[in-house]
């Protein structure tokens, strides 16, 4: 069953996380629950901070109550991967717990003081501060769930390189593709950086984007219910405007 | 970890749809176009320092037949060596996985582009050069299913490029293709070959509907499996409707009140929704475009005496001008002479 690479942390078959978050073993659906989480919490907690304007504490508490709901199987049952994406069907869910917890007057009632889930909230709300404001919440859900989804495939992709003896494709690739400097290491500078021939640099290169576009397609895989999901999705991700 | 900037993200994810050329003889340039089923890239052949179009499916393009059409495409155009088809000059498997092909780079303009500012005269003739490829490729056999003016190129010295072959089929005549060994990713990219454009019997799902609407025939868009080469003689009548007036299929204009009754009857003929009431041919057509452009009848459409005296006019004008002075001269000349 296990085809992941080394280093995975959650041994599962494509398209098993879903499964696994309804899955009636607690174990299972918890760290079903923590890979998706991964993903989404911080897609939620912008969303949440940016649609209704919820204070920091307010946001965090709402993301918390979010992900304990899904633990608790209130949402994903209800999950029909042919009648939409996990993503907008996640966005809904977030739509009516907020809603509900208005109408009950109950806001923030379990969630407040209860954290399942080890988040980092502080780092999120730095990253928000950043977050342009023109853009609709939804957009704003969309664009961090790309971003989580790339995060995610820079570890995967770290951890892949680490056990396969390959760090410095790694830190080749965290200087030169995740580095922002401008102007940009040369080959010819990273050869010298690195102690290595500018072919290596382009070799080694190579080798990392492949690796992070399996990563990242893995990790979608997971991510999604069926085949055609992930397709749906992956076009998504991939953008059809490729400049 | 330190939060990835949209521009970072935005990076990232413009080298995953990249394709992979690790390994081949290609260098990336720029990202060029997109296409049905993929993206097409600028490369550069480093062994013969030369640009080419490396057409590459979707990295998650539904494996089983897109990457079998794309193949065959490369081999339909393969077999298509006409001035007016791109030829291609490679096809494989990226490292990557993904299926490719290469083909020559055109650089030019599309048909509308084109038109913008020509006259009459030069927008039919170019009518009857975008006939030619086609014609030629019923002769062997394929017809095109996707003839409209995004696929038309005119490069940088006049030539006239039909494109994306992509739903290109083997037609009624059975024109067998030569029988290739499927290249699978085990193989090394040859870089040996080269020159673009797509050609082979499309594996399109039995009654499956490709094509654009407004420029596909009735019977394609029915998504009858027995379309045969006259689809492509509609297609080449909706074209001929674009280059006349701009406009596409379907869509209303002013400038269809301009266009010559002859013209507007030939585009009638080529998109009768009866196949066996178009022409049989793109050279029949391209006849009929030839014969209103010397100014001579049209055999979509009966004119009668008055327009056939109105064309040997327009057409002999200086003759019927002639014969008229010399008539009356010869007339005045017998009047006086009786007096």
């Amino acid at each position: 069953m296990s085809d992941n690479p080394p280093g995975e942390t959650f041994p599962l078959t494509r398209h098993s996380v879903l499964l696994a978050a309804q899955s009636d073993d607690p174990a299972e659906r918890s760290r079903a629950i923590e890979v998706i989480s991964a993903a989404y919490w911080k897609p939620v907690y912008k969303y949440a901070r940016m649609k209704w304007n919820l204070a920091p504490e307010d946001a965090a508490d709402f993301t918390q109550e979010f992900f304990t709901r899904l633990l608790e199987r209130e949402f994903l049952d209800s999950y029909d991967s042919s009648k939409g994406r996990l993503r907008t069907f996640l966005r809904a869910c977030a739509d009516r717990l907020f809603m509900n917890q208005l109408r009950d007057s109950k806001r923030l009632k379990r969630g407040a003081g209860s954290e399942h889930f080890t988040l980092d909230f502080e780092e999120a709300e730095r990253e928000f501060a950043t977050v342009h404001r023109s853009e609709s919440p939804e957009d704003c859900f969309d664009k961090e769930w790309v971003r989580s989804l790339f995060s995610l495939g820079v570890q995967r992709l770290r951890v892949s390189c680490e056990n396969g003896g390959k760090t410095i494709h790694f830190r080749l690739f965290e200087r030169y593709d995740l580095d922002e400097a401008d102007p940009k290491a040369s080959y010819t500078q990273l050869a010298g950086e690195f102690g290595l021939a500018a072919t290596d640099v382009t070799n080694y290169l190579s080798f990392a984007r492949r690796e992070f576009r399996r990563c990242v397609l893995d990790q979608l895989r997971e991510m999604t219910a069926t085949e055609e999901e992930f397709r749906r999705e992956a076009q998504s991700l991939l953008g059809v405007d490729v400049k | 970890m330190k939060q990835l900037s949209d521009k970072i993200v935005a990076k990232l994810q413009a080298d995953m749809q990249a394709p992979d050329l690790a390994g081949t003889c290609y260098s990336l340039v720029r990202y060029l176009a997109r296409g049905g089923m993929g993206s097409v890239w600028l490369v550069e052949d480093t062994v013969l320092h030369r640009r080419v179009a490396l057409k590459v499916l979707d990295l998650v393009a539904p494996a089983d037949d897109l990457a079998a059409r794309l193949l065959q495409e490369a081999r339909i155009l393969a077999g298509l060596e006409h001035p007016g088809i791109v030829p291609v000059h490679d096809a494989g498997t990226l490292p990557d996985g993904r299926a490719f092909y290469c083909m020559k780079f055109v650089e030019g303009q599309t048909l509308a582009q084109h038109i913008a500012g020509k006259n009459l005269p030069d927008r039919l003739r170019l009518l009857e050069r975008i006939a030619e490829p086609v014609d030629f490729a019923h002769a062997r056999g394929f017809i095109h299913r996707d003839l409209k003016p995004e696929n038309i190129m005119i490069g940088a010295f006049g030539e006239v490029l039909v494109m994306d072959w992509g739903l290109a089929k083997v037609g009624a005549t059975g024109l067998k293709l030569p029988s290739h060994k499927t290249i699978t990713s085990a193989e090394p990219v040859q870089p040996s070959s080269r020159t673009p454009s797509p050609t082979t019997s499309r594996v399109t799902g039995q009654g499956r509907v490709l094509g654009t609407p407004g420029y596909m025939s009735p019977e394609q868009a029915r998504g009858d499996t027995e379309v045969d080469y006259r689809t492509d003689i509609f297609s080449l009548g909706a074209l001929l409707r674009f280059v006349l007036t701009g406009c596409t299929p379907g869509e209303k204009s002013a400038a269809d009140s301009n266009v010559p009754r002859p013209l507007h009857a030939i585009c009638g003929k080529a998109m009768a929704a009866d196949p066996n009431a178009r022409y049989q041919s793109a050279r029949q057509m391209t006849a009929d475009i030839a014969h209103y452009l010397n100014g001579e009848s049209v055999s979509a459409y009966p004119e009668n005496l008055i327009e056939r005296a109105g064309r040997i006019y327009t057409r002999h004008r200086t003759a019927v001008i002639l014969v008229a002075v010399y008539l009356l001269m010869r007339a005045l000349f017998i009047l006086f002479a009786r007096r």
